[in-house]
């Protein structure tokens, strides 16, 4: 019966070390910065990124001149409250993500459960997406700003595509993926066709969707990063060409940080949502056994 | 939808399996059915020139060996699918209930929807308020002895419990005809008693027209008032036998001499098709 006490330990040992190890790397870090062993001027220590990220909060330069955002409201200023936000680089990018997300993911959703529930569109429409798919989106960035100009709507736009293509293709795969026996069921209980449609196919394809909707949202951070290095005068991709060009590593290092934590965001917002819209998925998985657990695989 | 016609008195005399002065009533009539799927080679006959006539009130049991193409007639009846050639009806009575509603063979409920919202879902298709197509549901979760998780989902439930649901799913549905694919085939043994048991309790209370697919004798004659045999591969009638025990039944039934002299009677007749089949895959 000692089982039950070593699991308790195992759990708590795992849980010490996926929080210790990266302080470790850190620390390693900024000793190895103080001993100069590392260039101080490429690789600024983490204590020098730190405050290099609370002096970006401080001028306005990350989150715009916030401090000013009481005083319009109560004023009533509400164009003056929404150019504080238009001067931020975390919100710039954060308005081009969103936007474009939703600009693509909709209709990708929409297409794809009509490709996902026809055939003669499916196999229609199937070798002209696959072919642009495998386009990298960036590198249309210059004809999509041919079109829509240099302004915001041509990085919106071009998050949209890249965002249009992985949720439609997750959707068509998920709509696929349903059990015919479920199609079936719902036609024998008598579900017209938008009862089968919102009973059967958008609940049955929804975990697929969702994992479209978690790429696509990964995606767009990559190409709004980039789209800004070469294409923009506010956002994250921005501060960091920026910084980098004027040799403000610390800032640059600053902006790294500020993208990781929005990747890690964006992929627990979307488990929330996930879990909230999807109970059935809630399952109490067993504990996985490695193969260093298993006593035979030692011999 | 024009297999399933209605039947009126002009179209029945012509019909060569109309009864003869027979005062119980035809529920379902197929005649000749015959599913075809195209191949490479050849044209592959699911079922072939297939036979049955079904009354109303009748627990009627098709045993065949596998591949014989019993789901696929299942299904013809079930509407899913149309016969290639042939004549299937289902003769409607009320108006005002389902002509038919299936019991899959595998774990056909939602696993997105809770145990009372898949009891209730046929009713909410057909278009019930909230309230009182619960109180019908929940009322059948009472009777399969499910109500303690009527808001639990399907992987919480062992695969007994997931085929109860099943079953209340479509007798809550009040149908007609209840069509039947092996609910029961994917249990264990010893479930599969249980639930043997359960049915024939449902059943009883209610006496719907019931066609029953398995592949097992035994449970056809347990739970069957005719047992209709299929040929191997493609199906069609071999015999048929009529089962005589009285009812209420019970699993003790199982135990009894007539029992084992009836199944071994089926299972004789039979076991030359299960032959075929097998020579076949080899």
């Amino acid at each position: 019966m000692k089982l039950r006490s070593w699991s308790l330990d195992i759990k708590n040992r795992d849980r010490l070390l996926s929080v210790g190890f990266p302080i470790l790397l850190l620390a390693l870090w900024e000793l190895a910065v103080t001993l100069k062993w590392l260039d101080a001027r490429f690789f600024p220590a983490p204590s020098t990124v730190a405050i290099a990220l609370w002096n970006l909060i401080v001028n306005g330069e990350l989150l715009g001149p916030f401090w000013l955002l009481p005083g319009k409201i109560r004023a009533g200023d509400w164009s003056g409250a929404l150019k504080v936000f238009e001067e931020g680089h975390l919100w710039v990018s954060l308005f081009r993500i969103f936007a474009g997300f939703l600009l693509g993911a909709i209709p990708g959703i929409i297409l794809g459960v009509i490709m996902g529930m026809n055939r003669t569109i499916r196999v229609a429409f199937d070798p002209v997406i696959s072919a642009i798919y495998v386009l990298p989106k960036i590198a249309i960035l210059p004809l999509v700003m041919l079109v829509f100009g240099i302004g915001e709507i041509s990085k919106i736009v071009i998050v949209g595509i890249a965002s249009f293509f992985l949720v439609l293709i997750n959707t068509t795969a998920g709509v696929r993926d349903i059990e015919p026996i479920f199609f079936e069921a719902g036609y024998n209980y008598g579900a017209n066709r938008w009862q089968m449609f919102h009973h059967v196919i958008i609940p049955g394809a929804l975990p697929i969707i969702f994992t479209g909707l978690r790429l696509s949202l990964g995606t767009a951070l990559i190409v709004i990063i980039a789209a800004e290095f070469v294409a923009a005068k506010f956002g994250l991709g921005y501060l960091i060409w920026f910084s980098w060009q004027t040799l403000l590593t610390e800032n640059m290092f600053a902006g790294l940080v500020i993208i990781m934590i929005l990747g890690a965001l964006f992929t627990s917002g979307l488990q929330a949502i996930e879990h909230r819209l999807m109970p059935w998925q809630r399952e109490e998985r067993p504990a996985t056994v490695d193969v260093s657990d298993v006593k035979s695989a030692k011999t | 939808m024009e297999n399933r016609k209605a039947l009126d008195g002009k179209n029945r005399k012509e019909d060569p399996y109309s009864p003869k002065g027979d005062t119980k009533s035809v529920k379902i009539r197929a005649f000749g059915v015959t599913k075809i799927y195209p191949s490479a080679n050849e044209p592959v006959y699911a079922i072939r020139d297939f036979n049955l006539e079904v009354e109303e009130g009748e627990f009627l049991c098709i045993v065949g060996p596998s591949g014989c193409g019993k789901s696929t007639f299942l299904r013809i009846l079930g509407g899913l699918i149309a016969p290639t050639s042939g004549e299937v009806t289902l003769l409607p009575g009320k108006a005002d209930v389902p002509l038919q509603s299936i019991v899959f063979q595998e774990y056909a409920i939602f696993p997105w929807k809770t145990v009372i919202d898949n009891v209730a879902f046929g009713l909410h298709m057909r278009g019930f308020p909230r309230q009182e197509r619960r109180e019908i549901a929940f009322d059948w979760l009472r009777k399969v002895g499910l109500v303690g998780f009527a808001n639990s989902y399907p992987h919480q439930l062992s695969g007994g419990m997931k085929q109860r649901v099943s079953i209340a799913r479509a007798f809550a549905n009040n149908p007609e005809i209840l069509l039947m694919d092996e609910p029961l085939g994917a249990l264990d043994a010893q479930t599969r008693a249980v639930l043997q048991e359960e049915l024939i309790h449902l059943w009883e209370d209610l006496r719907k027209t019931v066609v029953y697919i398995t592949h097992s004798i035994e449970e056809a004659v347990l739970l069957g008032d005719r047992v209709v045999l299929m040929t191997a591969h493609p199906g069609t009638n071999k015999s048929e036998f009529w089962v005589p025990f009285k009812r209420p039944r019970s699993f003790a039934l199982t135990s009894a001499p007539e029992f084992g002299r009836l199944t071994y009677a089926i299972w004789q007749d039979l076991q030359g098709e299960v032959q075929k089949t097998m020579e076949k895959q080899r």
